[in-house]
């Protein structure tokens, strides 16, 4: 098997025997193969070098190919958001929101404000930790494990936050068709706040140590350049198109959510070249934390009781022990405390963070247990067969990821789970540029260049 | 085990044992998702380096165990059973994450459903990616059968997962009339 | 532009290629004979009202069992019905995928100068599952047809190296067609099952 794909990239990789200069030189092709040491993932790189120059490049992707398309067709609408959580893995927030906001245009529900200031506080949070992990590996993979660990530290404190909010780290499946699973916790203001400083601390320290270091900037300026043309016409958006010099960010010019609320700027270089790419994340990482700070102040108020002087606070778990032996007087004008875990939702958070639509959302956990229209509510919506029924027709909404543009296609046949869904990849388009990218570069560049290329296979092969 | 085996030799296991569970380097066969924990796992705030396996070695030749870290495709395989016959014995292998132990819930035409069925598989951890507790947790069972290992390497090497069911035993699965 | 203005230039410029139209949830989206795409591309490309400089997406649906999906009920053998939800109702609702044909491939593009969106639908038979490619337009079609044709089996002309992407070249078939089981497993090594 090896031999079969060694010798269909032969085919266009051949070497050649080069006789200038009287020494009699010949192509040497490399094969940087699937299991590799950058912490990028998994790709082969086939490259054909003259000494240490790069003549020809091949790439070959889809080692991480888990079928992603193909499973959301066989789950319902809110069964597909894990799946969406490991696409951009280090950024899950944002894949969920694309999707949720990809369903809910074609049902053309609009959440409730303060559910749409919470997903963008957490997609830039989200956003900020795949660029710290992005610049943390690509500077490892240089030589400066310090910054790594540091930049990792800080991510750290944005994944405990994360997990104040969702209860898990990584993969977090927050977003819900028509909300989000539950509310901010009431201190997360304050600890948002340690957590930026601890993160500006951190980013600080890491631009004194590799913004004017030499050996850093020797090998990132002026490797992996490309021009602006040959960046829009490879498809290639976000970071790495704004450092070639075209300003398009999805947030600015296609605005959705709260974006074009909130003030915040879009840093672009000029060079094209891996060093404007790092100052570019860099910079973004600071304007996320600006836009979650002004997202903060603005947001509009949180869980309100409906009725505070009857509102007996009741522990969820405690109100489905006494609805399930049918003791529903006991638990009548209570008010449901949950938890950020499975517990779902009480009264009191529920009209800030769901859509108001009894075919979309889950019923407030008062009404599944004390009622039997919640009851109901929750059985169309949980069980096999049921769940959220969206009519026919065809969307794509785009929304920016920590790569570019992260477009979600659907096609719904009016059945119970999405027909076909396509998510448009952002480093799909940069990967296909890396041919272009790596030559007439050397061998050592070519870690920077892919170090920079923030390929995520999760999101490339899907 | 340790038939007829004198005093010396007992404390010569143990002693080897000691030494190669103190002394992991790891190869971690990063892919997906588990990669991030695994990195958060190896960094300051889990710190595996105070187990002594702080150090990955990303060649075959230099590693004792393999950390299959994420998902593997079909794709993949062929790759990972030759880096995983490249490495010298005694050698180990963790199944890192849900996609690695049964394939997670990726059941489609693309995803090995385990790596055990195509390698002996020492310590399973699961989890979706699993929190880096977990993976300590993992890594000291790891730890523990390392140093019940005799001197000279050989163990009961895990069998990999039988692949037809119910043919060896006899047993009959029943079938749902329609 | 808006998605109507948008119709209307590609309608004026190509009455013949145009076969319908439509602008669901305000994505404007024109679907066009298959023998008009490439002249369809160019101009979108170049006019200047238009500038359609970034390929987006290009993808494709395989539309062979729309609308004819069992329902997934957990007891549907045991004769218990399941009525899910009413549909949501629609007031404009949309047209349905292009009759007569298999698959349609779907091209997404957007002008950063003008900050519009266009969608492309090239409906395809299933007897001559074949296209244009747009890779002389736009360099980024190049691995997006390599993809479809991984996924769907739908061949481009004049591609310059159409071979599988995402998949290995000893897997059979193509994915994600309707007609492919979601667990039909080909290992190159390793049990099937």
């Amino acid at each position: 098997m090896e031999q079969t794909e060694t010798t269909s990239t032969l085919e266009t990789i051949t070497s050649s025997v080069d006789d200038s200069a009287g020494g009699e030189t010949r192509d040497m092709i490399l094969n940087i193969g699937p299991a590799h040491p950058a912490m990028h993932g998994i790709v082969r790189i086939v490259v054909r070098l003259d000494g240490e120059q790069v003549e020809e490049v091949e790439t070959e992707i889809g080692y991480l190919h888990r079928g992603f398309e193909k499973m959301a067709e066989t789950v319902d609408y809110n069964g597909v958001i894990p799946y969406t959580d490991r696409l951009n893995y280090v950024s899950p927030l944002i894949n969920n929101m694309g999707y949720c906001m990809t369903v809910e245009k074609l049902l053309e529900l609009s959440v409730p404000e303060r559910c749409h200031y919470i997903r963008v506080i957490l997609s830039e949070i989200s956003r900020i930790s795949d660029h710290l992990t992005c610049v943390g590996a690509t500077a490892m993979e240089l030589g400066a494990f310090t910054v790594f660990l540091y930049m990792i530290k800080a991510r750290e404190y944005l994944w405990d936050l994360v997990e104040k909010v969702t209860g898990a780290r990584l993969t977090v499946t927050y977003c819900r068709v028509g909300g989000v699973k539950a509310d901010l916790p009431e201190d997360f203001a304050e600890a948002c706040h340690k957590a930026f400083e601890e993160t500006r601390t951190v980013l600080s320290e890491s631009d004194k140590l590799l913004t004017r270091n030499r050996i850093f900037v020797d090998r990132m300026a002026g490797t992996g350049v490309i021009s602006s043309d040959d960046a829009v016409a490879y498809g290639i958006t976000g970071p790495f198109l704004r450092a070639t010099g075209a300003e398009y960010d999805v947030r600015k010019d296609c605005p959705y959510s709260v974006y074009d609320r909130l003030p915040f700027d879009v840093p672009v270089g000029s060079r094209g070249d891996n060093m404007d790419r790092y100052l570019v994340r860099m910079e973004e990482m600071e304007q996320s934390m600006r836009i979650v700070e002004a997202a903060l102040r603005d947001m509009p108020r949180g869980p309100v009781l409906v009725d505070p002087g009857s509102g007996r606070p009741i522990p969820a778990a405690q109100m489905v022990d006494l609805a399930k032996v049918g003791n529903i007087g006991a638990i009548a004008g209570g008010s449901a405390v949950v938890g950020p875990t499975l517990e779902g939702s009480g009264h009191a958070e529920h009209p800030s963070i769901a859509v108001d639509d009894k075919r979309v959302f889950l019923p407030p956990k008062e009404d599944t247990y004390g009622n039997i229209e919640g009851l109901m509510q929750q059985f169309k919506l949980v069980m096999f067969g049921h769940g959220v029924r969206v009519p026919q027709g065809e969307v794509y909404f785009p929304v920016e990821g920590a790569n570019g543009e992260l477009g979600f296609y659907l096609v719904s046949d009016g059945g119970g789970g999405p027909y076909r869904l396509r998510v448009r990849p952002p480093c799909f388009a940069i990967m296909s540029a890396l041919s272009q990218l790596l030559t007439g570069d050397m061998v050592a560049d070519i870690v920077p260049t892919f170090g920079s290329v923030n390929m995520i296979g999760g999101e490339l092969d899907r | 085990m340790t038939s007829g085996a004198s005093f010396l030799t007992s404390r010569l296991d143990a002693a080897l044992g000691w030494a190669r569970k103190y002394s992991i380097f790891q190869y971690p066969f990063v892919t997906a998702c588990c990669g991030m924990e695994y990195m958060a796992t190896a960094c300051s705030h889990y710190d595996v380096d105070r187990f002594g396996a702080g150090f990955p070695r990303f060649s075959p030749r230099q590693a004792d165990v393999l950390f299959v870290v994420g998902t593997i495709s079909h794709k993949m395989a062929p790759i990972l059973t030759r880096i995983h016959e490249q490495m010298a014995e005694p050698k180990w292998v963790v199944s890192f994450g849900v996609c690695t132990s049964t394939g997670g819930f990726y059941n489609n035409y693309a995803t090995v459903m385990g790596i055990d069925t195509i390698m002996p598989v020492d310590v399973y951890i699961p989890g979706c990616p699993p929190r880096p507790e977990m993976v300590l947790d993992g890594l000291m069972k790891l730890q523990d059968k390392i140093q019940a290992q005799h001197t000279t390497g050989l163990r009961a090497t895990p069998e990999p997962r039988p692949t037809s069911v119910g043919r060896e035993t006899g047993l009959v699965q029943l079938e749902l009339k329609a | 532009m808006n998605p109507s203005s948008l119709i209307e230039s590609v309608k004026d410029h190509f009455p013949e290629g145009v076969l319908a139209f439509h602008a669901y949830r305000g994505d404007a989206t024109v679907v066009l004979r298959r023998s008009a795409l490439l002249e369809v591309a160019r101009f979108l490309k170049q006019d200047p009202a238009l500038q359609m400089n970034f390929l987006m997406d290009l993808t494709a649906v395989d539309y062979s069992t729309f609308g004819k999906r069992p329902a997934r009920a957990f007891f549907s053998s045991s004769g218990v019905a399941v009525r899910p939800f009413a549909q949501i109702p629609d007031e404009a609702p949309w047209p349905g995928p292009p009759p007569g044909s298999r698959f349609a491939v779907v091209y997404h593009f957007f002008s950063t100068a003008h900050k519009h969106r266009l969608r492309l639908v090239v409906p395809v038979e299933e007897a001559h599952a074949e296209v244009d490619s747009l890779t002389d337009l736009w360099l980024g079609a190049n691995w997006l047809e390599r993809e479809v044709w991984d996924m769907f089996g739908i061949s481009f002309k004049g591609h310059p190296d159409l071979k599988r992407i995402l998949m290995y070249e000893e897997f059979e078939g193509h994915p994600l067609r309707k007609d492919y089981p979601v667990d039909k497993r080909q290992p190159l090594i390793g049990p099937v099952n």
